[in-house]
């Protein structure tokens, strides 16, 4: 099963390849790997999709909780949460495509963000699967390059990660 | 008054009560090595090879429960301690690790003797660190120690760069850490000491099995007291032995693919297993599908990602295995229930019948040197007393089911690596941590041969250790192997052109001894052990034929085990190439 675990650690260096480590030398899954700095300039928080049987999952938070580094981590998928990707596609826009394509991106609340005479720059922010809805659909015109950030996420409600 | 980076560190070590560190010195070193010079309150001990300074840290560590404490320069120096710190995390060692690194402005550049060495240890240490400002050398020291040695205990790294040991600041020691990231637990939940009581004081088929974890956390005298007040049986894995008393009749032996019958039989029959301080590895649970199939299991560990990690767990109790076992024994004196002693008595009755196989008969009528022998001989006359090292393979599983450990922390030896080439210098740690009492490392032909450098060492700070080599001639673990699963195609296992290692001996300035029969057996080592002064090397010649008995193979159970072919099972043709 998927899973997004949010995690808060120490803003190290080192930090990060300690996790992608760990997963590598016991050969976890990552989907996708986020992190950046909080607004504590001494953590900062990654986002983390991962996937597997119930015993694995528990094992990752275990192992990740074990980590020096790692102050607290939270299993999003545990309750409800927000999940947001931003993506940045470059395609083909010429003659009739120009039009279909902002159709596109308005439809899905996107937003042109660079244009010259044979391409649009597009943003998009979303879960996963409306960024692969988007990508799917935008096929009509030729696709140059994709840039996914990888997953963020926050719980709903008064749920939150923090010290 | 301002102290150098190099002074501090040494100051850092004083301050922590670290009496001998082992080490290397090299370029990136040489200002803590100098630092080290103008002291003498940390003896410094000088290996042969950075990986006989790590063993010997941690057979010092093991041996005493204090942080072993490793100097190396940058490069090969902390390259070469790899497999050093690899052994003694697996085998949750307290070690702290000193590498020196190359001047920061150089880090990158691929400079000479450059390597990264946080990097390069970061998947086999606890922690590790890079010291890049001198402001925080004294805090990551004292960070070291205490990472090092709580919770599960490990190995920890820190790298120090050359400039950084020339710098100077004023020098203080932290009087505590406190890291907001990392705090073991120590306490076990009451609701789930509770629940384990009950389950306890239920239990039909009950069996106690511990591990290094007990001894690690100094609770050997309190697990024979619940061993006691229960009368269950109890059963040690391969780290453990020595934590629950060998010739104690509740003790059933160790368990695993080379532990006995009986404490294999039991832990497949048992309907009530508690597990304390031990991992649930491979070469101890044998086939995990077919593994205590009618076991309810508790388990206490201070790492929780030990627990339900290979088998599922009815009972997880994270916390300190000592204060955890104090409160069972509390809870269980102020339950007015008590063990079922008819159903207890009907297991004991099985456990006895397995017993009565003696699965650990050998033949001793034998015109060769049986290994087995030595090692009995080895108990008798040490008796059962000596700090016992150990390498890798047969001589290894035989000291472990032949040598009756009635305390802790006298047998040491790689138990989760598997390293060879671990007994003598870990003996050597043993050795100076225990000067006036016997230390013997039990060793093969192949095994010594890895680390044979450190007979200089032991000549240098006068060690009197006592190696028994069991010379077969052969990889005696890996034939054993081909014998039984390829057929006999003894690849590569045969030691070809070894060493006089009698001549060997004495060229290092020891006495060397070689002893080709059964009845020399024991003069031999009764001379050896009544000298305190010089290291003795007895070479015993012993039968190129013998296996070690019994046996779980891979894929099979606890209850499939092989028994010795003299003991009803199929006689097996027995000859070598």
């Amino acid at each position: 099963m998927r899973r997004i675990i949010s995690i808060l650690l120490e803003n190290e260096a080192g930090a990060l390849s300690r996790v992608a480590g760990l997963f590598s030398a016991r050969g976890y899954n990552i989907e996708s790997l986020t992190v950046a700095p909080t607004e504590d300039e001494t953590l900062s928080r990654m986002t983390l999709v991962t996937s597997g049987s119930d015993a694995i999952i528990e094992q990752i938070t275990k192992q990740l909780n074990k980590l020096v580094e790692v102050v607290k981590l939270m299993d999003l998928t545990d309750g409800p949460h927000i999940e947001r990707e931003l993506m940045l596609v470059k395609v083909k826009a010429v003659n009739g495509a120009r039009e279909e394509v902002k159709r596109l991106v308005d439809i899905f609340r996107g937003r042109i963000i660079d244009v010259t005479d044979a391409t649009y720059t597009i943003e998009l922010t979303g879960p996963g699967d409306k960024l692969d809805a988007f990508v799917d659909a935008i096929s009509v015109t030729e696709i140059i390059e994709v840039v996914r950030s990888g997953m963020s996420g926050i719980a709903r409600g008064d749920r939150a990660l923090n010290l | 008054m301002e102290l150098t980076g190099a002074d501090i560190v040494i100051r850092c070590l004083q301050d922590e009560g670290i009496e001998y560190i082992f080490g290397y010195p090299g370029g990136a070193a040489l200002h803590i090595y100098d630092a080290l010079y103008k002291q003498d309150k940390v003896k410094h001990i000088l290996a042969r090879h950075e990986q006989g300074a790590s063993h010997a840290a941690d057979g010092y560590a093991r041996a005493t429960g204090q942080p072993g404490v490793v100097l190396v320069t940058s490069g090969p120096g902390v390259t070469n301690t790899i497999t050093g710190i690899a052994t003694a995390y697996m085998d949750s060692i307290p070690m702290v690790i000193l590498s020196a690194q190359v001047p920061t402005h150089l880090i990158g550049d691929d400079a000479f003797q450059e390597v990264d060495a946080v990097g390069v240890s970061r998947p086999c240490v606890k922690h590790n660190f890079l010291v890049k400002d001198i402001r925080d050398l004294a805090s990551t020291m004292k960070k070291a120690f205490h990472i090092a040695n709580t919770g599960r205990p490990g190995p920890v790294l820190v790298d120090v760069p050359k400039d950084i040991t020339a710098q100077t600041i004023e020098y203080e020691y932290p009087k505590s850490v406190s890291m907001r990231s990392y705090a073991p637990v120590i306490k076990g939940h009451p609701k789930q000491i509770k629940r384990a009581v009950e389950l306890l004081l239920n239990a039909k088929r009950p069996i106690i099995y511990s591990g290094g974890g007990v001894i690690h956390a100094h609770a050997h005298d309190e697990l024979t007291e619940l061993v006691r007040q229960l009368g269950f049986p109890c059963t040690n894995t391969l780290m453990g032995l020595g934590a629950y008393p060998s010739k104690d009749p509740l003790f059933i032996g160790m368990l695993g693919m080379h532990g006995t019958y009986e404490a294999n039989m039991a832990m497949h029959d048992c309907d009530v297993m508690l597990a304390i301080g031990a991992r649930f590895d491979d070469r101890v649970t044998g086939e995990l599908t077919k593994f205590s199939p009618h076991a309810k299991i508790i388990h206490i560990d201070v790492d929780p990602a030990s627990i339900g990690k290979n088998v599922p767990v009815e009972v997880p109790i994270v916390g300190d295995a000592r204060t955890v076992i104090n409160d069972l024994i509390r809870v269980l004196k102020s339950s007015s229930k008590k063990p079922d002693e008819a159903e207890l008595a009907k297991w004991w009755k099985q456990i006895h019948e397995w017993q009565s196989v003696n699965c650990l008969a050998y033949n001793r009528e034998s015109d060769v040197i049986k290994p087995q022998f030595v090692i009995q001989k080895l108990d008798e006359i040490t008796g059962g007393d000596a700090f016992v090292t150990s390498d890798v393979g047969q001589h290894q599983m035989w000291a472990a089911q032949y040598y009756q450990f009635s305390q802790p922390r006298r047998w040491i030896n790689s138990g989760g690596l598997g390293t060879m080439g671990f007994g003598l210098p870990a003996a050597m740690g043993v050795q100076l941590a225990h000067p006036d009492t016997s230390v013997a490392c039990v060793t093969g032909e192949a095994s010594i041969i890895m680390c044979i450098q450190e007979l200089s060492t032991c000549k240098q700070y006068d060690l009197p250790i006592k190696v028994i080599n069991l010379n077969n001639r052969y990889m005696g673990m890996v034939r054993q192997w081909q014998e039984f699963f390829y057929d006999r195609r003894y690849s590569h296992s045969y030691m070809d052109a070894l060493p006089d290692f009698v001549a060997l001996a004495e060229s290092f300035g020891h006495v060397g001894m070689q002893i080709e029969k059964p009845g020399d057996v024991e003069g031999a080592l009764k001379e050896a052990f009544a000298d305190r002064k010089r290291l003795y090397f007895m070479d015993f010649i012993t039968d190129q034929t013998e296996n070690v008995y019994p046996m779980i193979a891979a894929g099979k159970g606890h209850n499939e085990m092989h028994l010795s072919p003299g003991l009803g099972d199929e006689p097996v043709e027995r000859e070598l190439a």
